[in-house]
């Protein structure tokens, strides 16, 4: 159980990371436009913003790795969500006002919207091998099985929010529902480790 | 929404009275493939290549005339100069081979044309095999639209006439179809200022788009045409009316004919009734799977 759990924060983080990814082009398409430079921008930083994350959920793993510590993660993750409904609008007419290159407008408006949410979702990787891994002879297996499942729930994330997610809501409501199932993930793991100490 | 069918059917049934298409000049771009064939009399354009057959020709001209609208549709979008017969500032999203910014310069060459096409590569077969010249009263802008409408908002930048033909049948850029982006075409236009827009007949998308049109516009004239294309004539202002069309047609006609339009031809198409599902959902920047509804 305690395995399916991890394996489900997995999966739910890989599939937000790339359906915000997909939902990316259309929040800057009214502003940027949908040229070649602004999915160049938009998959540079959830690149850069994912190898960081990486970096940063493999150092974090090393001080008392914990599942209630992942719930904790997946809640700042839901957080980091919150500001796309509300400033990118703003945040996106600041940027288009002031830079006329459509390359670096949409460099800086990617960076300034997304870095922040992708980089928490990279964390959720490495951090979870940490929490699964028993013994150093399977630990090879182990993260490529959590890959796996990562990266399995990115491919559906993209196809489900590509294919029927913009054709049934609104790019917020979307958003919206990513941001919520996150925060459900943080709670599900946080209440995890309540229901075993009652136990 | 290329009369493409219509071209296909006409070179099967008669493959002995027309030279099939022979593709003289390729380019890969960022966005696409660009083809350039030649049939007997004339030079096309065209955005792909699949399995041997050409799809979506977007632009040709007479090799003997290049002035001549070799299109229905192209010939339908001069509808706008019926109600602007004396524009001084024109703006053009899309290029493609460039006949319609010609024939406005043509007619109109002391007016400043503006032209937007995301594609430098287009930009560049236009100039090397469809005479297109810019420079002077005629500028290119290498831009998305959205980005060049958008920025023209800021600075106050007015049009007479606006002209949208930006879509083709394979990808449509949904950006260019929702009611915000409708909105800021309409405030870039001098109060009565026109906006032609050549867009879909067919599918869900119709009425969807129309709907769109529709309510940032109040209305609009639609001419409606059986292969693919529909374009839409739509006014800053109280919305025009197929009267008020047909009235500039007797002060028009003499100086389009030698660009081969027919203003009775083109009127002909004009529905006299709204055709589409009122209640249909509008296209936003929330919400626009325009390329779903495409294939509806």
């Amino acid at each position: 159980m305690y395995s399916a759990l991890v394996f489900l924060l997995v999966f739910t983080g890989g599939f937000s990371v790339m359906s915000i990814e997909v939902l990316a082009g259309r929040v800057l398409a009214p502003y940027f436009g949908g040229s070649v430079y602004v999915w160049g921008s938009v998959i540079t930083i959830f690149m850069l913003a994912l190898s960081i994350g990486y970096l940063l959920g493999g150092r974090l793993s090393l001080r008392a790795p914990s599942l209630a510590r992942l719930g904790a993660i997946f809640l700042v993750c839901a957080a980091s969500v919150v500001p796309l409904l509300f400033a990118a609008e703003p945040f996106m007419e600041w940027v288009f006002l002031r830079i006329d290159d459509p390359r670096y407008g949409s460099l800086l408006a990617s960076t300034a919207l997304f870095f922040l949410p992708t980089l928490l979702m990279g964390i959720i990787s490495p951090y979870a091998v940490r929490l699964l891994v028993r013994d150093p002879h399977t630990s090879g297996e182990t993260a490529g099985f959590l890959y796996f499942v990562s990266t399995a729930g990115s491919a559906l994330g993209v196809l489900l929010t590509s294919f029927y997610f913009v054709l049934w809501w609104e790019v917020s409501q979307v958003l919206l529902g990513l941001g919520l199932a996150l925060a459900a993930c943080g709670v599900l793991a946080l209440a995890w480790r309540g229901a075993r100490e009652a136990a | 929404v290329r009369p493409l069918a219509l071209l296909l059917v006409l070179s099967l049934a008669l493959p002995a009275a027309a030279d099939s298409p022979r593709i003289v000049f390729t380019k890969r771009s960022l966005y696409r493939n660009i083809l350039v064939t030649e049939e007997d009399d004339r030079f096309c354009l065209s955005f792909r290549l699949r399995s041997g057959a050409i799809n979506a020709l977007q632009s040709c001209m007479e090799k003997a005339d290049h002035d001549r609208l070799v299109f229905e549709y192209s010939r339908a979008v001069m509808a706008g100069l019926l109600i602007t017969p004396r524009p001084e500032r024109m703006l053009v999203l899309g290029l493609g081979g460039g006949s319609i910014p010609r024939v406005l310069r043509a007619l109109h060459p002391k007016a400043d044309i503006d032209v937007v096409e995301i594609d430098p590569a287009v930009v560049q077969v236009a100039e090397q095999w469809f005479d297109f010249r810019a420079g002077g009263k005629l500028r290119v802008h290498v831009k998305d639209a959205r980005q060049f409408v958008k920025q023209a908002v800021v600075f106050g930048q007015r049009w007479d006439l606006v002209i949208l033909d930006a879509f083709n049948g394979d990808y449509i850029p949904e950006h260019l179809m929702t009611r915000e982006f409708l909105a800021e075409v309409r405030s870039v236009l001098v109060p009565d200022g026109t906006l032609v827009a050549n867009t879909f007949s067919s599918s869900a998308l119709y009425d969807s788009e129309s709907a769109t049109y529709a309510a940032v516009f109040g209305g609009f004239v639609n001419l409606k045409r059986d292969d693919g294309n529909r374009i839409i004539v739509a006014r800053n202002g109280a919305p025009p009316t197929i009267a008020q069309l047909q009235a500039g047609v007797a002060g028009l006609q003499p100086r389009l004919a030698r660009f081969g339009v027919d203003y009775a031809a083109v009127l002909a198409d004009a529905r006299p009734k709204p055709d589409w599902k009122a209640k249909a959902r509008l296209l936003t920047d929330e919400w626009n799977p325009a390329n779903v509804l495409r294939g509806r």
